[in-house]
């Protein structure tokens, strides 16, 4: 058990490092963007006068290292500073869309990893079979087409009809029972997106089992293929299928933004696109630290499991 | 109520009137549309979704660029003038205006009017409001509005707005958008508030998302403001917007696309609205690079444009054909019998001869940030000046950073203007020498001279004559390619009623939906 204290606290220690690059480079990237902010606030209304009144009123002038530090100094003390485009606190713009975003992942999430590993299984089990042609054709055709068409089916589909609304109009005040109807069509549309990868990689990872001696023996001894498969393969297939399951959670939280703009959901990822548009510094670094943060806790979480799921390297020393 | 020494030795009225139902009978409204209208009532929840609103839209009145803030501080503020729906100025906090030589202008301020936090408008209110537009450290967007501005002073109940020269227009300027007037205190505005003393009170806002306002029952228009309630919702992707309207979720949306029109008028759901105004979409050539520093090149590729057939395509028909004339048919000096100017490939060919040239091979630089559409008229630009032995070498530029690198930077772009309600502003902003949002750096002598001396002609006639002239002098000599008038096209659900006349003065009547609008 020690070994996995050891591992959480390194890897904590790591992701602190890359959520420091990460603001760096983000930094960096958003400096070599063309204009800066006072130019995209005013846009075509911008005049010489106005855009040096306003570049010195945003303290734009100074040299990017020393605004890097300041802001770097600001998020050492928990102070992610105020919104340059709307003086709004940062902490306040994102609370309510980090409520949002992680929400619609979670939703998606408890319907799509259930969904896939069901899938998955029976399709390893009833491999070759007409059941599994069917999920893997399904599976691979929702993944095959951009997420805003899928979408755009689905409010064809469901919406158009009456059944649900297109338009996502979400408060803090709603109940989880009305939370969840009017968020189903952008789960809906992020499951179909993400089943595919962890349906097949359930498959393919227990298939590879399959052939192993011991099945070999279990199947030998008498024991049902449902039993096989869930008692002696899927223990041993987990570390694989815990990894895609945390790469598509990261998605869902840190990719959605088509699917935020279709269905008018006001998620973190609008908030990073109009940020990065306006030049809104201190906005886009906050968000891309959350974003950085949910991959590298994601990962974090995926390793740990994969390690204690499998007492060899639980032992190993 | 409103009165105006000024405006009545102008019997600039009279001219008015006559050109706005001129407009009027432009509007392209179904025959059942006109059936349901009746008296405004008053009551329900009127939903809108725009195609702008970001997150890090600002609320500072000197920041609005978009249309999501221009409804929304319709929504919740006031000006000292509107524009009324048939263009002409009505009195708003300011309840009356005067200027006996054109230098010197009073604006009487309305009595009894208050603010939604309950504190009276005061004279001090009102100039702690225009001073956030004036000055060095100013970052608004108007700031040369008030480049003439002498001094603003109180009067007892009066403002007096003081110019370095006469200016017959001033008043139309103080019905900008970006002049909400908001309570001060020392002089400043605080223009992180959303307090102002229009039709509804903001109850939340969440930038880029939604703003929710109820019913002002304090509002000192007792015939305004017909909704309890109204929510503004940033709908960006067109076919979202489309979607909430036909499932019934919101009850007017902006920015149509053309080819779904025909689509959406079969469903029945919904009402069209396509209102001419003064919109217009350029193409400003830079008047100091080469070739374009020759009026023959200019006008070659003039007459190299196939206009009516830009307006059957990129605007679906809702358009009309502009004769590359910044000034619109809902302005008052509007001239529309100016020579126009059809696809002529041989005339074309024959101006590029006059400029030494046997064939022409330009850039022209192009982004959907100019317009909706900007692309495909780019292309057709390209397609039919081929015809005339000019080579258009259209170059995608990204909609990110395009009004910086690319507008008044590339010689030749695209580009937009939402006209104005008067020829010396549009002139003024656009066309004048050194102009700051004069895209194509264009200088010409007599424009110039005619456009400062209009400014203070007082006989009528001689006005037309002189902003007719210039007119001429724009499109003939001008820089900028104008193709088209675009129409505001919006759409309504099939309940929602309006007054006869919808303004041409801007997008959603003015902005000014919210408190013109009802539910039949």
């Amino acid at each position: 058990m020690n070994a996995v204290l050891v591992m959480i606290a390194q890897r904590l220690a790591l992701g602190v490092l890359t959520l420091f690059v990460v603001s760096v480079v983000i930094f960096g990237a958003t400096e070599l963007l063309p204009g800066d902010l006072a130019s995209a606030l005013l846009g075509q209304t911008a005049t010489p006068e106005t855009l040096a009144a306003l570049r010195t009123q945003l303290g734009l002038n100074d040299p990017a290292p020393v605004r890097y530090w300041a802001w770097l100094t600001g998020v050492m003390q928990g102070d992610f500073g105020t919104s340059l485009a709307t003086r709004r606190p940062i902490a306040d713009m994102l609370s309510a869309r980090l409520g949002n975003t992680i929400f619609l992942a979670l939703y998606a999430a408890a319907i799509a990893v259930p969904l896939s590993l069901i899938l998955g299984v029976l399709a390893a089990l009833w491999r070759n079979s007409l059941f599994d042609r069917v999920a893997n054709a399904g599976a691979l055709s929702a993944i095959s087409f951009p997420e805003f068409f899928v979408a755009y089916i689905l409010i064809f589909l469901l919406a158009q009809s009456g059944f649900f609304p297109s338009m996502v109009r979400i408060s803090p005040a709603m109940g989880l029972g009305d939370k969840l109807y009017v968020t189903f069509l952008p789960a809906l549309t992020l499951t179909l997106v993400v089943t595919a990868h962890m349906m097949r990689m359930t498959r393919a990872a227990i298939i590879n089992l399959l052939a192993s001696p011991y099945i070999e023996m279990a199947r030998l001894k008498g024991v049902s293929p449902l039993r096989i498969v869930l008692r002696h393969a899927l223990p041993n297939a987990l570390a694989p299928i815990i990894n895609v399951i945390a790469i598509n959670l990261a998605y869902l939280i840190t990719g959605v933004v088509v699917v935020e703009v279709v269905f008018v959901y006001p998620g973190l990822g609008q908030l990073m696109v109009d940020s990065v548009a306006k030049r809104d510094i201190a906005v886009v670094q906050a968000i891309a630290l959350i974003f950085a943060s949910a991959y590298v806790l994601l990962n974090l979480t995926a390793d740990v499991l994969s390690t204690l799921t499998n007492p060899r390297l639980m032992r190993r020393k | 109520m409103t009165q105006s020494r000024f405006d009545k030795g102008l019997t600039r009225r009279g001219v008015l009137k006559g050109a706005t139902a001129l407009g009027a009978a432009g509007l392209i409204l179904p025959a059942s549309y006109r059936q349901a209208r009746a008296e405004p009532q008053q009551g329900g929840d009127f939903r809108i979704g725009l195609g702008h609103g970001n997150s890090t839209d600002s609320y500072d009145p000197g920041l609005w660029d978009n249309l999501y803030a221009q409804v929304f501080a319709a929504s919740r503020h006031n000006q000292l003038i509107e524009v009324a729906a048939d263009g002409q100025l009505t009195g708003e906090i300011a309840e009356s205006w005067e200027s006996s030589d054109g230098k010197t202008w009073v604006f009487r301020i309305r009595q009894g009017v208050t603010f939604h936090s309950g504190k009276d408008v005061t004279v001090e209110d009102v100039i702690a409001s225009l001073n956030h537009h004036r000055g060095e450290d100013s970052t608004s967007a108007v700031k040369q509005f008030f480049d003439p501005v002498e001094d603003i002073r109180a009067d007892g109940q009066n403002v007096i707005i003081t110019l370095d020269a006469p200016n017959g227009d001033f008043p139309y300027l103080m019905s900008d958008y970006h002049l909400a007037i908001m309570p001060g205190t020392d002089g400043k505005i605080d223009p992180t508030s959303t307090d102002g003393c229009g039709p509804y009170i903001v109850e939340s806002y969440e930038p880029g998302v939604q703003a929710t306002l109820n019913r002002n029952p304090n509002y000192w228009k007792s015939d305004r403001g017909h909704f309890d309630r109204v929510e503004i919702l940033a709908i960006l992707d067109s076919a979202a917007r489309l979607n909430a309207l036909m499932t019934g979720q919101v009850d007017l949306i902006d920015q149509i696309d053309p080819a779904t029109i025909g689509m959406l008028e079969a469903r029945g759901v919904a009402n069209i609205l396509s209102i001419p105004g003064n919109a217009h979409y350029v193409f400003p050539m830079d008047s100091r690079a080469a070739p374009f520093d020759d009026n023959n090149v200019r006008l070659a590729l003039k007459y190299a444009i196939d206009r009516q057939q830009m307006v059957d395509t990129i605007l679906g028909g809702h358009g009309a054909v502009s004769n590359d004339n910044p000034i619109g048919p809902a302005n008052r000096y509007f001239y529309a019998d100016m020579e126009p100017k059809t696809f002529d490939p041989d005339r074309a060919r024959h101006y590029l001869r006059q400029a030494g040239m046997e064939s022409l091979s330009v850039d022209l630089h192009v982004a959907d940030a100019a317009f909706s559409g900007a692309v495909d008229a780019g292309a057709l630009f390209a397609e039919t000046a081929a015809q005339a032995g000019i080579n258009i070498n259209l170059v995608r530029e990204p909609n990110d950073g395009y009004w910086d690198n690319v507008w008044m930077q590339k010689p030749f772009v695209a580009s937009y203007w939402g006209g104005r309600a008067v020829e010396d502003h549009m002139f003024s902003m656009g066309y004048a020498s050194g102009a700051a949002w004069n895209d194509s750096y264009w200088e010409h002598e007599r424009f110039n001279e005619l456009l400062v001396k209009a400014r203070s002609e007082f006989d009528e006639d001689l006005r037309r004559e002189m902003y007719q002239e210039m007119q001429r002098i724009v499109s003939f000599e001008g820089s900028v390619i104008i193709p088209m008038n675009n129409n505001y096209v919006m759409a309504t659900a099939t309940n929602v009623a309006t007054p006869e006349q919808i303004s041409a003065n801007w997008n959603l009547d003015g902005f000014r939906c919210v408190e013109r609008w009802w539910f039949a």
